[in-house]
């Protein structure tokens, strides 16, 4: 699928599993990285958002991660690979305010069962699929073209 | 308003970002979960949190906030203030509750009339 859209900008970064120090690095990397190629910001701010919010999961809930970042003249593609315990039921998952964090992620501010929404709400498409004991896959697309 | 005079009127202590408090303030959040933060605040802001973990640095830097004041007297983890520094964000604390600081700084930016910067 889309095989002619040349990315303009792609790199990946890996996430470290339980490290809160470190939470929010990648997200920040993105987010300037996308300011030299030179998106608008309501774009990057997306992105951003969709970026830190699939790296504090990350962070939260697997032993380590990777999030990989594409933009075509049309969109920004990010995924979010991470070796992890898996979602049960995403269904649950995607609902706000449902959790799992334990009280330690909820005392830093995390865990609020609000990430996954936030993810779905910002992104022009989104795709989740999660393996039991394996890991958790994200894919969003954020529109450039047509975005408002 | 720009933030310094924010900083006067309510007197709060400035930890760092000194050089960041002529940036006018137009707006504000409060809240203590960083999503809530990430996906309802907007650029400029100023965030009233009682949240102290470096974690809040990284919401403020990644929405481009004006500043964080912590209420209540809160101390800044010695993390959160490293990175402050490095990142350059104005790091503010009032003794006061989030209560009273947003009441403050919302008549002051959105008060509009005279009788709501005097100070008094």
């Amino acid at each position: 699928m889309h095989v002619h859209e040349k990315p303009i900008y792609e790199s990946s970064h890996t996430v470290e599993g339980g490290n809160f120090d470190e939470a929010g690095k990648v997200a920040s990397q993105i987010k300037a990285n996308l300011k030299k190629v030179g998106l608008r910001k309501d774009v990057i701010m997306k992105a951003a958002l969709v970026a830190y919010e699939s790296e504090i999961n990350i962070v939260s809930y697997a032993k380590k991660g990777m999030i990989q970042i594409s933009v075509t003249a049309e969109k920004v593609n990010i995924e979010a690979i991470d070796e992890g315990q898996g979602i049960p039921d995403i269904n649950l998952a995607m609902q706000e305010g449902y959790s799992t964090a334990t009280s330690k992620i909820r005392e830093m501010g995390f865990g609020a069962g609000m990430g996954l929404c936030n993810i779905k709400k910002f992104s022009d498409l989104f795709q989740i699929t999660s393996e039991i004991g394996k890991g958790t896959h994200l894919k969003m697309v954020i529109n450039i073209v047509n975005g408002s | 308003m720009d933030l310094a005079s924010i900083v006067k009127i309510l007197n709060l202590k400035v930890y760092s970002g000194m050089d960041k408090l002529n940036r006018s303030i137009l707006g504000g959040y409060t809240g203590d979960l960083l999503s809530d933060v990430m996906a309802n605040s907007q650029e400029g802001d100023i965030w009233v949190t009682r949240q102290v973990h470096q974690n809040i640095i990284a919401v403020a830097s990644l929405k481009d906030h004006a500043g964080i004041i912590l209420v209540h007297g809160a101390e800044p983890a010695k993390d959160t203030l490293d990175k402050a520094i490095k990142e350059n964000i104005p790091l503010m604390v009032s003794e006061q509750s989030g209560f009273e600081v947003v009441g403050q700084i919302y008549t002051l930016i959105k008060g509009g009339g005279n009788n709501a910067v005097t100070g008094h």
